[in-house]
């Protein structure tokens, strides 16, 4: 399809504006460009139909199955964008005074209670805009006490399994720490011999995801927090895979002292497509005094804000993506206490389900019951037949499927990792099932089909290597 | 089968050492670039940085994924290959050439392989 500058004719006009009919300010001239920027011309409704044309390219989760592993692509209910679109919700400014505003509050301060009880936290924060912004704010707990300990000087190191997702060490670097790697044992969890190698009195801290990346939730976890605490550091949870667990284990009773949880994976709000995100964090009482400010809390007089003392300040402007707090919170009273374990029991079903029908033909990573999503291994299929995990995910896109997430993790090199999420239905998973199946057919059968695939799209294979080496990143005028 | 070069050590982590007059060359080995796929950018420390052996002091980045690269050795950074930074393809082209940094001062280094023997741990890295 053509570019708004390729369509652009000169002249062409939108709706035409009135006449100003008030005195017009004249700016300082040197203010001023001394040539018209280079905008396309268009009318409307061309536009109307390049940007209509533009969505029809475009593939979210309600276009189709959306299997991307870790990044739990549920479907975002109605009602919550209902709810977040009232005007009470809508028309607030975060200027605005506290005794006008109680009602936002209370949504705030009840979000937060909920989700200090579903992680096992006492305190909460809603100031970070995303998972990693999350993971830097709870590496910034751990930083604080151990400073007001005054043994920051030589705990500088967090430790992170290798599965673990890349914004982990990318998160702890940021915090000002260096990043100690600990390998997995053979059945995908964290090798507790070679972590009590690692930790020292240099350890500031641990980062985890569990279940992990792999699906698998670590067996060690009371062993693994403890390891860390006897060693005098502190445990953080990755709530990247909390909707494997939600209602059913809570990450401070496993033994973690800090948490950040995605509300765009787990709490159905929108994720991907500029989201925007929204990553909670939540602590123990006794790091609770270095949450971000102000902190929303409940009083004798409704909900209201409160600055801590030791407070690390603000990490986000105001009160973090507050829209999308009021999204979520619209999708645990939707569920209710009943119904958040019942999603998560639907999500680990649905993932074991596609792994059993698939495992007939693919090689499952860690053959074991898995929780909320599932690795394959596309090295075998490679050494037989030439054909990688690349040449699948670009397959799925002939069937309408979205590919899942490739060559992650890093410990499986050719990587499919699958996590259908329980808001697909049994046929959903069938249908899914029988391409997957089909697939693996021509790759033995026809290999070639693979390589040149997606074959009915309306591009093929983007030079993804001349793009990342020779980014164009605007418009070239002729 | 990916090219080994004799006379050249090996790191488990894939990294090929040569040693001209106490100057150690790194760089990332045939097998490596073929497993990372074209490379698109690469992260080099600077000249008189500490290096440690078994520690990460460069990365990769692909069309599929970032990779630290490991220092067999444990010294200081003399020179840099800045040609590298403007044309890491250099990497998949010609990866005994595409020497990443040469250290001076080396204290120490892991146990590294011969030819051979890096010949047969690929193999069983493949299996």
């Amino acid at each position: 399809m053509k570019l708004l500058f390729e369509i652009s004719s000169s002249g062409r006009r939108q709706s035409l504006l009135p006449d100003c009919d008030v005195n017009e300010y004249k700016f300082d001239p040197s203010l001023l460009r001394s040539e018209a920027p280079r905008l396309p011309e268009i009318s409307e409704v061309d536009l109307d139909r390049h940007y209509t044309e533009l969505a029809g390219e475009t593939f979210g989760v309600n276009s189709g199955f959306y299997p991307l592993g870790s990044c739990t692509m549920k479907y975002n209910p109605k009602v919550n964008e209902e709810l977040a679109s009232l005007r009470g919700f809508t028309g607030i400014h975060p200027l605005q005074p506290e005794s006008t505003v109680k009602g936002s509050l209370e949504v705030m301060g009840r979000t937060q209670a909920m989700l200090c009880e579903i992680t096992g936290m006492d305190k909460m924060t809603l100031q970070p805009a995303a998972g990693a912004h999350g993971e830097y704010t709870g590496l910034l707990l751990i930083r604080n006490y151990h400073r007001d300990r005054g043994e920051l000087g030589r705990r500088t190191k967090i430790i992170v399994p290798e599965s673990a997702h890349g914004t982990n060490p990318a998160s702890a670097v940021m915090a000002g720490f260096t990043v100690v790697s600990v390998p997995s044992n053979a059945q995908g969890g964290v090798d507790l011999d070679a972590l009590r190698a690692a930790v020292g009195d240099d350890t500031a801290g641990l980062m985890l995801t569990n279940p992990n990346t792999l699906g698998l939730f670590d067996p060690g976890i009371l062993e693994i927090t403890k390891i860390i605490h006897d060693a005098g550091g502190l445990c953080y949870y990755d709530g990247a895979n909390l909707n494997a667990v939600m209602g059913h284990a809570r990450p401070g009773d496993m033994g973690f002292d800090c948490v950040h949880v995605n509300l765009h994976k787990t709490f159905s709000t929108p994720h991907g497509g500029g989201g925007p995100g929204s990553g909670p964090v939540g602590c123990k009482s006794f790091l609770a005094k270095y949450l971000p400010s102000p902190e929303i809390v409940e009083t004798a007089d409704g909900y209201g804000f409160s600055e801590a003392e030791n407070s690390m300040g603000k990490v986000r402007s105001f009160y973090g993506n507050f829209l999308v707090v009021v999204r979520a919170f619209a999708y645990m009273l939707t569920l209710g206490r009943q119904g958040i374990p019942e999603a998560s029991e639907n999500a680990v079903l649905n993932a074991n389900y596609m792994m059993r029908k698939l495992a007939p033909a693919y090689k499952i990573a860690y053959d074991a019951q898995c929780m909320h999503e599932f690795v394959m291994d596309i090295g075998p299929l490679k050494d037989e037949v030439g054909v990688n995990a690349m040449d699948i995910a670009k397959r799925l896109l002939d069937f309408g499927i979205h590919p899942p997430t490739m060559y992650f993790p890093l410990i499986v090199h050719e990587a499919l990792m699958i996590e259908p999420t329980e808001t697909e239905s049994k046929e959903t998973l069938d249908r899914a099932c029988e391409v997957l199946l089909e697939i693996f057919k021509e790759a033995k059968e026809n290999p070639e089909l693979l390589h040149s695939a997606p074959n009915d799209c309306s591009i093929s294979r983007p030079d993804e290597v001349n793009a990342a080496r020779n980014p164009v990143l605007k418009y070239i005028f002729e | 089968m990916s090219n080994i070069l004799d006379g050249l050590k090996y790191s488990k982590t894939h990294e090929w050492v040569s040693d001209d007059d106490g100057l150690i060359s790194l760089g990332l080995t045939d097998f490596a670039q073929e497993e990372l796929g074209d490379i698109v950018f690469v992260n080099l420390p600077e000249e008189g940085d500490s290096i440690v052996a078994g520690e990460a002091f460069a990365d990769v980045e692909s069309v599929k994924a970032v990779s630290d690269v490991y220092s067999p050795v444990t010294g200081v950074v003399a020179q840099i290959n800045e040609e590298l930074l403007d044309n890491p393809a250099l990497i998949n082209e010609a990866p005994y050439d595409a020497w990443f940094v040469k250290v001076s001062d080396v204290e120490d280094s892991e146990d590294l392989l011969t030819a051979g023997e890096y010949a047969d741990f690929c193999k069983s890295e493949k299996e």
